[in-house]
């Protein structure tokens, strides 16, 4: 156990001096070398192939530096945390992912970001067409002002599906994916602004499954919800991994050391340090991380 | 003191205040105008006044007012005059005269004193006399004569509607036929062909058109010659009047109706208003072609002011990069608001109706010149202005919702996949909608109400023609039209009549506020409906 935290630690060292990761020898930037070769069959497809890579990100709103040399690979079918203070960058590094950056005016990105080997940053790829595979559940829960039924169905009708039972067949498996079917497959033809904060937020994730994504994106999908919504949610974010490459933001450390099985932790628009959830909570390898999870700031 | 101020309730005070006030001016506004004008159909009593000098007077009590004594010792008892409206325009020369209090010695309320509405000359009050066919007397005295007259006065009246629909109806359609054909061979002249097949053919058309005339005068002839009836009326003052019973509008005996006839009269009179047509300069019959005119002019507007307010509102809050240009834009756009009607008005002229029409004019109807077509004032040009009047009303009330729209809904769409214009196109523009009908309520209100643009863009006191009618294309929008912000000014300070007039003054205006009050309530019922559906996320 202590010589695989000294490993991970020096993966992350790899990670944080600025841009060796890219010439790193396993050419898989910072997933965390100790889970190389792990009994999990599933890690080590996740290693051989990691859903999203990150490299050198820079980020500037104007002059103003939001994030700073970031590179770390999310891998598939897990759950990765991205936690730090107020301010850190976390969202916006978030946001990078499915380009919504790109509506803020005067915002400069460098670095390249790879999503299944693609770069999203291509001029050549269509933004719509990715957004579509990268799905995203924000903070505040935002349903349209429509139907329950029409808010599950707006991204396939975008697609251009519009047979109703084809659109009856995705809104039910989206709903129930969403665990959300059973509470409401009786009025779906209410406004979606009657149902409680929870449900709203679980509508925005069957929402987002719906033209199914491949990544799903979770901006602090909690902050505003009880703590039953949130267990909710929580439980089924665990459903859902066996499905899609979750990304979640939460500046609650609690939470994150719950449901994530990776952790990324950002100060001040750097990567501070980024290993396994376990391992980051119970022996972060850096000063700051540990005088954040333990409450010292932030 | 400085607790009470502290505590809040001074301002409380302040704001209901404020509110009363309102609410007070605008009740008082409107009690104003119910009272004056919907008193003005009610069937008042003809009264008949026998005056200290043995002279005597009959009409109906319009007025009463103390009569100033400037500079009368303080005690001095108050005294009064009345007004009575005592028609007979014809015979009098006034139809109103102001009668002291004092001199009168004696009245009482003739039973058998009619009342009777003429297609011209105004009100005449008298007793019937007899009832005569050609020279022969039918009926004599006011009982004998009356029911007669309530007999044979429908066969008049419909004679008279006959006469009427030949003269607009048929000969207006032959005089349609005949311009149309006539602008067709100066078409044809004006390529240079003024002979040949076409124009011979042409020509044979109107030749025929032509014969129809006399068959059609003949008719009238005949219709003219059936109804002979007259009715003779002895007015006060021992004169004598004869007129044709197709002359008379309607006749009552006010001092002999019991309520219910009184109110049956009241609703048919108020119907008349609302439906008929204007006669005597229009201080009486009805507003129809006015109330018309504004509604139609009020949906025109609406269809050229909401796309461009909107689409202009979507370009300066979804597309335009905010900064100082913007800013100024923004800025302009609210004071256009501020801008004096009537410099619209004088806009509308110089750019619509001279540039704009005066081009359809040359391009289209060249054969009509030098009678312009679109070139001279009409309801879409009255239209078309009055929607650059209302323009910033809706380009701010809808910016004002695309900004209380939560980014996050923009943001939840496009992060699904959807296109910048598929998310306004489906998420942005059904959220704003109530704001954008909030605008059009605001600008319907103001463009019902304004009249001096219209004074010069195609108004006019009294327009032959509905904007609608059943020639081809039945919609006529370069015609003139009347309008009842105009009529009221027009009844009330164009008219030759003043006192005549005035009622009409006040039932116009309570006219054009229920109409302003309709239309608002539409679009508010509809608003209302689209909030239930649209309302934005509160959590």
């Amino acid at each position: 156990m202590a010589a695989r935290a000294g490993m991970a630690v020096e993966g992350q060292k790899n990670s944080t001096s600025a841009g060796d990761s890219r010439s790193g020898v396993t050419g898989l930037g910072t997933v965390p070398r100790d889970r190389q070769g792990e009994d999990s069959t599933g890690e080590t497809r996740m290693i051989m192939k990691p859903m999203i890579e990150i490299r050198k990100l820079g980020l500037k709103y104007g002059e103003k530096v939001a994030l700073e040399d970031i590179s770390l690979d999310i891998p598939k079918q897990q759950i990765t945390a991205f936690i730090g203070p107020s301010g850190c960058g976390k969202s916006t590094l978030l946001r990078c992912l499915n380009r919504l950056n790109d509506l803020i005016d005067g915002v400069t990105i460098t670095g390249t970001i790879r999503i299944a080997g693609v770069d999203i940053n291509d001029p050549q790829v269509e933004i719509p067409e990715l957004r579509k595979r990268i799905g995203m559940v924000f903070q505040k829960s935002n349903p349209f002002p429509k139907a329950i039924y029409e808010n599950v169905a707006y991204g396939p009708r975008i697609q251009g599906v519009s047979g109703r039972s084809d659109l009856d067949g995705i809104v039910e498996k989206s709903l129930r994916a969403a665990a959300l079917w059973d509470e409401v497959h009786d009025r779906l033809h209410e406004s979606a602004l009657s149902l409680s904060g929870g449900q709203q937020q679980r509508l925005c994730i069957a929402r987002a499954l719906a033209v199914e994504p491949e990544v799903l994106l979770m901006d602090e999908p909690c902050s505003a919800l009880d703590p039953i919504a949130t267990a909710k949610i929580e439980e089924l974010m665990a459903d859902l991994k066996s499905q899609y490459t979750i990304v979640i933001v939460t500046h609650n450390m609690q939470q994150a050391a719950r449901v994530s099985d990776y952790t990324a932790f950002l100060y001040l628009g750097a990567l501070i340090e980024y290993d396994v959830t376990k391992q980051l909570f119970v022996k972060p390898s850096k000063k700051q991380t540990e005088d954040y999870i333990t409450g010292r700031f932030g | 003191m400085r607790r009470f101020w502290k505590s809040g309730d001074p301002f409380i005070w302040l704001t209901g205040g404020a509110l009363a006030a309102s609410i007070l001016m605008v009740a008082g506004l409107v009690t104003l105008v119910l009272v004056n004008g919907l008193g003005f159909f009610w069937p008042s009593p003809i009264v008949r006044l026998i005056l200290t000098d043995g002279k005597k007077v009959m009409g109906q009590v319009t007025e009463r007012e103390k009569i100033p004594q400037p500079g009368a010792p303080p005690g001095t008892p108050d005294r009064y005059r009345i007004q009575l409206k005592v028609g007979n325009r014809d015979l009098y020369g006034a139809d109103f005269v102001w009668v002291d209090d004092a001199n009168v010695a004696r009245r009482d309320f003739p039973p058998e004193a009619v009342l009777i509405e003429r297609r011209e000359w105004g009100n005449l009050y008298g007793f019937i006399k007899e009832v005569r066919d050609g020279d022969r007397v039918i009926a004599k005295g006011p009982e004998e004569g009356w029911r007669t007259l309530q007999a044979d006065l429908p066969g008049a009246t419909a004679t008279f509607r006959e006469i009427r629909r030949i003269e607009t109806k048929e000969i207006g359609a032959i005089n349609y036929a005949q311009e149309q054909i006539r602008l067709k061979i100066k078409k044809l002249g004006l390529r240079g062909q003024t002979g040949g097949p076409e124009v011979a053919r042409l020509q044979q058309e109107m030749e025929v058109w032509k014969a129809r005339f006399p068959e059609l005068e003949a008719r009238i002839a005949g219709l003219r010659r059936s109804s002979r009836e007259t009715l003779v009326v002895s007015a006060i003052g021992e004169n004598e009047k004869e007129l044709p019973l197709a002359q008379i509008v309607s006749a009552y005996r006010p001092n002999a109706m019991g309520l219910w006839a009184k109110s049956g009269l009241y609703v048919s009179k108020i119907w008349e208003f609302v439906a008929g047509e204007p006669r005597e300069s229009n201080t009486e019959g009805g507003v129809f072609p006015a109330i018309f005119g504004t509604i139609m002019m009020v949906m025109i507007m609406s269809l050229v002011v909401t796309p461009f307010g909107v689409l202009a509102a979507f370009y300066l809050r979804e597309y335009a990069k905010q900064g100082p240009f913007v800013s100024a834009v923004r800025i302009a756009v609210n004071n256009l608001a501020g801008v004096p009607s009537i410099v619209f008005g004088v806009f509308g002229v110089g750019f619509f109706i001279y540039f704009v029409g005066g081009g359809i004019d040359r391009l289209f109807y060249p054969e009509a010149l030098p009678t312009p077509t679109f070139g001279t004032g009409g309801i879409l040009w009255a239209s078309v202005t009055l929607a650059l009047l209302t323009v910033p009303v809706v380009i701010v009330a809808t910016e004002e919702g695309l900004a209380a729209i939560p980014g996050g809904m923009r943001e939840a769409s496009l992060a699904l996949g959807a296109t910048k214009f598929e998310t306004t196109w489906r998420v942005v523009l059904p959220a704003v909608m109530p704001s954008i009908l909030t605008g059009l309520i605001l600008a319907m209100a103001r463009a019902a109400g304004e009249v001096a643009p219209l004074m010069i863009t195609g108004v006019v006191k009294l327009a032959p023609t509905l904007p609608i009618d059943g020639y081809w294309p039945f919609l006529h929008l370069e015609r003139k039209f009347m309008h009842l912000g105009f009529h009221i000014y027009d009844v009330g300070f164009q008219s030759p009549n003043v006192d005549a007039a005035r009622p009409m003054v006040f039932t116009t205006a309570l006219l054009l506020l229920l109409i302003v009050l309709v239309l608002n309530l539409a679009a508010i019922l509809l608003r209302n409906r689209l909030r239930k559906t649209y309302a934005y996320s509160v959590f």
